[in-house]
């Protein structure tokens, strides 16, 4: 199995404002994602969070309405100004697992699968075969599925799709890991699961993960990135930014003063 | 306390009986119109009427058979269906994938697109009838299969992009996220919608296929097979609607042409059905 614990891919966001009719969303955020780590995006609804998940990997650009500005580099090359063929590849390396569990409409093993596809990656049958088992068996699905992978995926239970979908992005061999709330549609056998799981694969990946609850973010994060109203007010080492947190606001928060 | 919960049941009653009585009432429409047109329609329905061509005296008698309208109007709606499935596909998902939701492109070709869904079908053959004697063409299968792709058109674009918009934004998501491109991910999202997207279809053939007033000045009548685009041909629907002003026996033929459309759109339909549940069933 490759290793790629070694390898240092930064992710940097430079001065990125972001609005929606003419509504300023994410303002002058700056923060440079560590590697191999669990970052947690927390604060309150409506702060940002999930847009700016959005446009580390140009997803924003389904929205109406919308303008963006500053840059988001991985690797030294800009996602937000890339041309179509280079963003292909951009977000190859960034992959997303969704809010709500969504299988593509096709079956489990095509479901992990179709990213290798379109990428021409393991043309092989056998090669292909070998990598949707040791993503199934990564995401400890294998077991639960390997007797039925010709099934259709959304026959899965919530809790099956929504890892499915952490193999399918798996799959693709990404270097950073988006999760916008993966959690939250979860019950709490899943979704404890699913935290697990992404602290053993901070070995291999970095992840970046939107929470909503607190107490998860308490649990798996190592680095912190606290949004209040599109605006950085605080970002560090986890603990730090928990137990001493140096701004007012973030105090505030964590103390449940407003969620 | 007590008074207010009794008269929210006797509300939830009365709503609920309401919407029984109004779903018993279109099943009611739905059983007549079939029983009137079974039990006209089998009398007079035999072998030689679908079978064979009109004989020489059908003007005066009823002679001979009505395969002519039969082939005709499958002659005039298939080809329609093609072309017309052809032009709608590609602006269903230039509406959906490549064009945002509130575009004014897209918001332009929506409201043209409503606005032609509203016509009547008579005005599509008057203004393509219109059209024909303007460019010296006469009544043809060729006028019937451009009237016709004219009527689909807007039928297919409107149904096939309320089914478009019903695909979630997370698969789309998701296909962009594995770095998938929009020509890749349209295809993702085809499996999705292909099932809404052949019942749609076959409805609006379903609804081509009844239609007499696009074809009445366009396609004209014949009662000979059409051996090229240009020869004139006859319809179902225009066979119905002459022969039921007819004195008797011709309103009976009328019951025999229409039990042939109807057993034709309820074949579409079936089929639609199980191409929907097979698709469906093995995910591609």
């Amino acid at each position: 199995m490759e290793d790629n614990t070694a390898k240092s891919v930064p992710l940097i966001v430079e001065h990125l404002n972001l609005s929606i009719e003419g509504q300023p969303i994410l303002k002058d955020v700056n923060l440079t994602f560590p590697n191999n780590k669990i970052t947690c995006i927390v604060g309150p609804s409506g702060c940002g969070k999930s847009t700016l998940l959005k446009t580390l990997n140009r997803l924003h650009e389904t929205t109406d309405y919308l303008e963006v500005e500053g840059r988001v580099t991985i690797d030294g090359q800009d996602i937000i100004q890339a041309r179509d063929t280079e963003l292909i590849e951009l977000r190859r390396r960034i992959g997303l697992v969704p809010q709500k569990p969504c299988p593509l409409p096709m079956s489990i093993y095509d479901n992990v699968a179709y990213g290798c596809r379109i990428h021409g990656m393991h043309r092989r049958k056998k090669e292909m075969s070998q990598t949707v088992e040791r993503y199934l068996t990564e995401v400890g699905l294998w077991d639960e599925v390997k007797d039925r992978l010709n099934a259709p995926a959304n026959r899965l239970s919530i809790g099956q799709q929504q890892r499915l979908c952490l193999a399918r992005s798996l799959a693709v061999e990404p270097d950073f890991i988006l999760a916008d709330e993966a959690t939250s549609a979860l019950d709490p056998v899943s979704s404890r699961t699913i935290e697990n799981l992404f602290v053993k694969l901070k070995e291999k990946y970095s992840i970046i993960m939107v929470t909503h609850t607190l107490p998860q973010a308490l649990r798996i994060a190592d680095y912190a990135v606290f949004l209040y109203l599109g605006e950085v007010i605080e970002s560090g080492d986890a603990t730090e930014v928990f137990n001493n947190p140096k701004e007012e606001l973030t105090r505030k928060y964590l103390q449940g003063a407003f969620s | 306390m007590m008074k207010k919960l009794k008269s929210k049941y006797v509300e939830e009653y009365v709503m609920r009986s309401l919407m029984i009585l109004a779903t018993l009432l279109v099943l009611v429409f739905v059983a007549s119109i079939i029983w009137t047109i079974f039990s006209k329609g089998i009398r007079s329905l035999s072998w030689d009427l679908v079978t064979r061509l009109p004989g020489k005296d059908w003007n005066t008698a009823p002679d001979g058979g009505f395969l002519n309208a039969i082939l005709g109007s499958l002659m005039i709606v298939l080809p329609a269906s093609v072309i017309g499935a052809a032009v709608s596909i590609p602006v269903v998902f230039y509406m959906t994938m490549y064009k945002r939701r509130t575009s004014r492109l897209s918001y332009m070709a929506r409201l043209a697109y409503d606005v032609l869904y509203g016509i009547p079908s008579i005005v599509y053959g008057a203004f393509a009838f219109t059209i024909m004697v303007m460019v010296g063409m006469r009544a043809s299968v060729l006028g019937g299969i451009l009237v016709t792709t004219l009527l689909i058109i807007p039928i297919m674009i409107r149904s096939g992009d309320e089914i478009a918009k019903t695909v979630p934004d997370e698969i789309v998501e998701a296909a962009y996220s594995l770095g998938a491109t929009k020509w890749e991910t349209l295809k993702v999202v085809l499996r999705q919608i292909l099932p809404g997207m052949v019942t749609a279809f076959l409805l609006a053939v379903g609804k081509a296929i009844g239609d007499a007033a696009s074809v009445m000045f366009t396609a004209g009548f014949s009662d000979q097979l059409a051996r090229s685009l240009s020869d004139p041909s006859a319809t179902l629907p225009l066979a119905i609607f002459n022969w039921i002003t007819m004195p008797d026996p011709f309103p009976e033929r009328a019951y025999a042409a229409a039990l042939v459309l109807t057993i034709i759109v309820l074949l579409l339909s079936l089929t639609s059905r199980i191409i929907t549940r097979r698709i469906t069933k093995n995910n591609l």
